[in-house]
């Protein structure tokens, strides 16, 4: 499958080449939707140009990148349409291998559980075959690549990119069983921005799941790799900070970055949910309200995990959604990473119940983002309400699509344990339902 | 008191009206400064120059160059943020020239007062929209439409509100109000109503659209009445086109409108006094303006000066039109209940990872694009070989090249089905006929957001049959109803009513005329003042169309 993949690579390389050179890219990098105040590229050039005249890059509240974005650029900045198309062949290289490594263990564990006769006898269609399963990997790199939000992403130079890249490498490790680059690189990740914090849970269960642990809180054996992986974690989450200090020569990233991340001062627009109820806030109820929208990233982790606790890939899957959705500044780079793991669960197809009002919802929203933007800032005929609705409305529709998604990988979960034809107690037709 | 009660104010005027009832050629620059200069104006130049891309029949070269002179009043005591705009565009001829003559008189009039809290600016400039468009352009510091001009030496703040004055006659029966813009942006609707209030209360007749308001709500001929106003201001609205020199203003956020003086046969005739009188109280009423008009709604449609329909009572039609391909969407998907429709994520084509014939749905989509791209630049970029070739002027050259590939990309279907491998199947037309009614819905959506009039025009005609179309009707038939319903027609249909409509109606040929200028008024508005209407239906509803098209032909 290499040829594909190669042929693959040089077309969305050509893409973004002839985008790069045209006059769009100048007029999409300044899209709100495309770009935030965390990976604009223009506030990339403006930190190097404060470095450059010896001054921290953090004055003046324009750059909120890390030190290590820094001395990348600092290094690169000549090549820096280089350096995106790298890192979007990185992410989608990196999603190929994991999930090929990933279909390799599904199916073999479905062949054992056949061979251990553990299905009910008719729900053998719902069984994956090799056939089926072949050409996923390559869907998924080209539903990566070929998404007009990661193409708009990398035209724009928006290092959410570059992010993308260290979770796809995160995930190819955890897949392929290495506890301790999983750990550096959750690590790097999490010092990017901080809410990959949350797919800590899922690479600890997909360890424990691999090493035959048992997820058992009375049990030493969990304990013992928890703090092991925890340890690798959070010591490789220090020594990137502290190299960072020694790069820069002063904390002061630390408030401009990760404060910045959870206290959310810079309203401008964006497809996410906080800048429009931040703007009406009354001073007195700001803290509050910032727990609760920060907490909502978070929270989910925990009900989550305890559901999902057999299913560490479907989990990675859904907390990388949830990021997207809630995160305080989201563009539409980050729903492009989780909408390329898609194809991987396209045997769920035939339970999902609202692929096409989420896909209508999706579409819409889309193209009405830059007609209400326009409507709202240049001809003054609309206001914030209208953008906000459509931000609304896509949130709403990225919601739904999730869920579906989970109801749909639950409900072939438990026709695998309890048969396809579920009936109830008196013999009549019953159906599934989420609660 | 008031404007004139000085006799020799009135002198000064009629003075001024001979003297600019002689025709001139060209603007008369230098005398246009020393008049602003005399009274009391600080005046500044700027001078533009734009290359067509190709000559029209009003320019007839390809480089047009002008002047505009503009006069700064400022205003005695107040901090100079805002600004207001009072224009005449000066033309060749005796198509505007009262129209100077009364800005400079109301310069004189406005000099000598002391209520003023912005600055007033008067311009005159040249080639009316061209003119316009180098003067905001200058004052904007952006460069949206590739025009050169010399930067302003003069500046006033920031343009609350701005009026276009055309008249070409000293005494007048009505005043035309004009509100269309660029790209169907209408100015807030307190300006229109301010303006009718005016004229209410100084007796001076307001019409709109050119026709009188009629007071007989319920009978027939007055809904009659009232309905043609509201086609007029449809159809005006739909193509695009700024209808006076105010309509590219509103794209700055300029609240602007013109008033055009008709001298019509009429036994009551107002004098350029009165109409100064109106002027000079609309500006007063701008002038004490505490933030830019808001308040009123900015999308309406008027079927006379006193009512008017709001955006709340037209769109659930436009929607209810929409939602006719929604539901049809709907009732294919549920037909089609296909295992491999993946989700489509914000992309145009929806791309079909294992249902059978990829390349049957993506073709087409790819070809009718491609098509539409042709229509879109080919005709201008071909014009100098098409010239060489035959007998026909640019212009003729560039409207016939359009409809050449127009017509040419009807006979696609035949062509593309020998060149894919596999048959189309039943499976393949009903992807490609959902893809493409979703395609219309959101394209028809965000037109009528922007421009309504044009998505509705489009949404009335396209609808029904796109619908509706399937490979197992008749052919001839059905192929025949979908050319006289495609966009081009659609065209040439509304050249048509608007003529009947404006009581001059026109015979075939000279309609077949009319609809040749219109395009090419179309690509000339496109490439000189960025309106949208040539590249949306060029490069978007043309396409989809194509797409349906290919249904028709798929077996």
């Amino acid at each position: 499958m290499a040829a594909p993949l190669t042929l693959l690579l040089i077309v969305a390389v050509t893409i973004r080449a002839v985008l790069f050179r045209s006059s769009w890219a100048e007029l999409i990098s300044e899209r709100v939707e495309v770009v935030s105040p965390l990976n604009a590229w223009k506030r990339v050039v403006e930190g190097l140009a404060l470095l450059d005249l010896g001054v921290s890059p953090y004055s003046g509240d324009v750059f909120h990148e890390t030190p290590f974005m820094i001395y990348l650029f600092h290094f690169v900045v000549d090549y820096a349409e280089i350096v995106f198309m790298i890192a979007d062949g990185i992410t989608a290289v990196a999603l190929y291998l994991s999930i090929q490594t990933y279909n390799k263990n599904v199916f073999r564990k479905q062949k054992y559980a056949l061979e251990s006769d553990r299905y009910p006898a008719d729900c053998l269609e719902l069984l994956r075959s090799p056939k089926e399963m072949f050409y996923i990997p390559l869907k998924v790199a080209m539903f990566y690549l070929l998404n007009p939000f990661t193409i708009l992403s990398c035209v724009a130079k928006s290092t959410c990119g570059l992010n993308n890249a260290i979770i796809a490498l995160f995930i190819l490790c955890t897949l392929k069983g290495s506890a301790l680059l999983s750990g550096i690189l959750l690590a790097l990740a999490t010092y990017q921005s901080i809410y990959p914090l949350t797919l800590f849970a899922p690479a600890l269960l997909f360890f424990l799941q691999r090493l035959y642990i048992p997820v058992n809180l009375r049990r030493s054996s969990f304990w013992f790799f928890t703090l092991q992986y925890a340890f690798i974690y959070v010591g490789s989450l220090v020594v990137i900070t502290g190299l960072s200090f020694f790069l820069l020569g002063s904390w002061d990233f630390i408030p401009s970055v990760y404060g910045f991340i959870f206290s959310v001062p810079d309203l401008t627009p964006n497809i996410g949910l906080f800048w429009y109820f931040f703007a009406e806030m009354f001073e007195h109820f700001r803290l509050f309200f910032i727990c609760v929208f920060q907490i909502n990233v978070f929270f989910y982790t925990i009900p989550l995990s305890i559901k999902l606790k057999e299913h560490p890939v479907f989990l990675i899957f859904m907390q990388i959604a949830i990021i997207s959705i809630f995160k305080s500044y989201p563009t539409v780079g980050d729903v492009a990473l989780y909408m390329a793991f898609l194809p991987a669960w396209s045997h769920l197809y035939r339970f999902l119940r609202n692929i096409f009002l989420v896909s209508c919802v999706l579409l819409a929203c889309s193209a009405l983002f830059p007609v209400l933007w326009h409507l709202w800032i240049y001809a003054g005929s609309a206001n914030s309400n209208f953008y906000y609705a459509i931000t609304l409305l896509f949130n709403f529709g990225q919601i739904l699509l999730v869920s579906d998604y989970f109801y749909a990988y639950l409900r072939r979960e438990h026709h695998l344990t309890h048969g396809l034809y579920l009936k109830k107690k008196d013999g009549t037709e019953a159906t599934l339902v989420l609660k | 008191m008031g404007l004139l009660s000085d006799p020799s104010r009135r002198k000064v005027l009629t003075g001024l009206l001979t003297r600019l009832n002689t025709p001139i050629c060209g603007m008369p620059v230098e005398w246009l400064v020393k008049a602003m200069q005399s009274r009391g104006l600080e005046v500044f130049t700027q001078s533009f120059s734009r290359k067509l891309p190709f000559p029209d029949e009003n320019k007839e070269r390809y480089m047009v160059r002008g002047t505009n002179v503009y006069g700064i009043l400022r205003a005695p005591r107040a901090p100079r943020t805002e600004a207001l705009v009072i224009t005449a565009p000066c033309s060749p001829g005796n198509t505007n020239n009262q129209a100077v003559a009364l800005l400079l008189a109301l310069a004189q009039y406005f000099r000598n007062q002391i209520y003023w809290a912005k600055d007033i600016i008067f311009l005159v400039n040249e080639h009316d929209l061209i003119g316009t468009q180098a003067w905001l352009e200058g004052y904007h510091h952006t460069n949206i439409t590739g025009m050169e001009y010399s930067p302003l030496q003069g500046r006033a703040g920031s343009i609350q509100a701005a009026l276009s004055l055309e008249l070409s006659s000293d005494v007048i029966t009505s005043l035309d109000l004009v509100l269309e813009g660029l790209n169907g942006q209408l100015p807030n609707l307190d300006l229109a109503n301010l303006f009718y209030a005016f004229c209410q209360k100084l007796g001076v007749l307001c019409t709109i659209q050119g026709k009188l308001q009629r007071n007989d709500w319920d009978t027939a001929e007055g809904y009659t009445h009232a309905a043609q106003t509201m086609m007029l201001m449809v159809l005006k609205q739909a193509c695009g086109r700024s209808w006076g020199d105010h309509g590219l203003f509103l794209r700055y956020h300029i609240e602007a409108a013109s008033v055009r003086g008709i001298n019509s046969f009429r036994h009551y005739k107002t004098d350029a006094t009165t109409i100064g009188r109106l002027l000079e109280g609309m500006v007063r009423k701008l002038n004490n303006l505490l933030e830019r008009l808001h308040q009123s709604y900015f999308f309406y449609l008027l079927p006379s000066l006193s009512r008017f329909v709001s955006i709340g009572y037209y769109m659930p039609a436009f929607g209810l039109l929409a939602v006719i391909l929604l539901l049809r969407a709907l009732d294919l998907w549920v037909h089609l209940g296909a295992p491999a429709l993946a989700a489509v994520d914000g992309v145009t084509e929806a791309e079909q990872p294992s249902s059978p014939g990829v390349l049957t749905v993506l073709t087409p989509v790819v070809i009718s694009h491609l098509t539409g791209v042709a229509l879109y630049l080919l005709p201008v970029h071909l014009q100098e070989m098409a010239v060489e070739h035959f007998p026909v002027s640019e212009t003729e050259a560039v409207v016939l090249t359009a409809i050449a590939i127009y017509t040419a990309g009807l006979a696609l279907p035949h062509n593309t089905q020998r060149l894919l491998s596999g048959e189309g199947t039943e499976q393949g037309w009903k992807v490609l006929k959902l893809t493409a009614l979703l395609y219309l819905a959101v394209l028809l959506g965000c037109t009528a957001l922007i421009n309504f009039s044009l998505g509705f025009i489009l949404a009335v005609t396209l609808v029904p049959i796109t619908a509706s179309i399937t490979p197992h009707m008749p052919k001839a038939l059905y192929a025949l109803v979908m050319v006289l319903l495609s966009p081009a027609f659609t065209i040439l249909y509304c050249v048509f009513i608007y003529q009947e409509l404006i009581e001059a109606p026109v015979s075939v040929s000279e309609g077949w005329m009319l609809f040749l200028s219109v395009i090419s008024q179309g690509i000339l508005d496109h490439a000189l003042y960025g309106s949208l209407v040539y590249p949306l239906l060029a490069l978007f509803i043309y396409p989809c169309w194509l797409m349906f098209w290919n249904i028709l032909f798929w077996n």
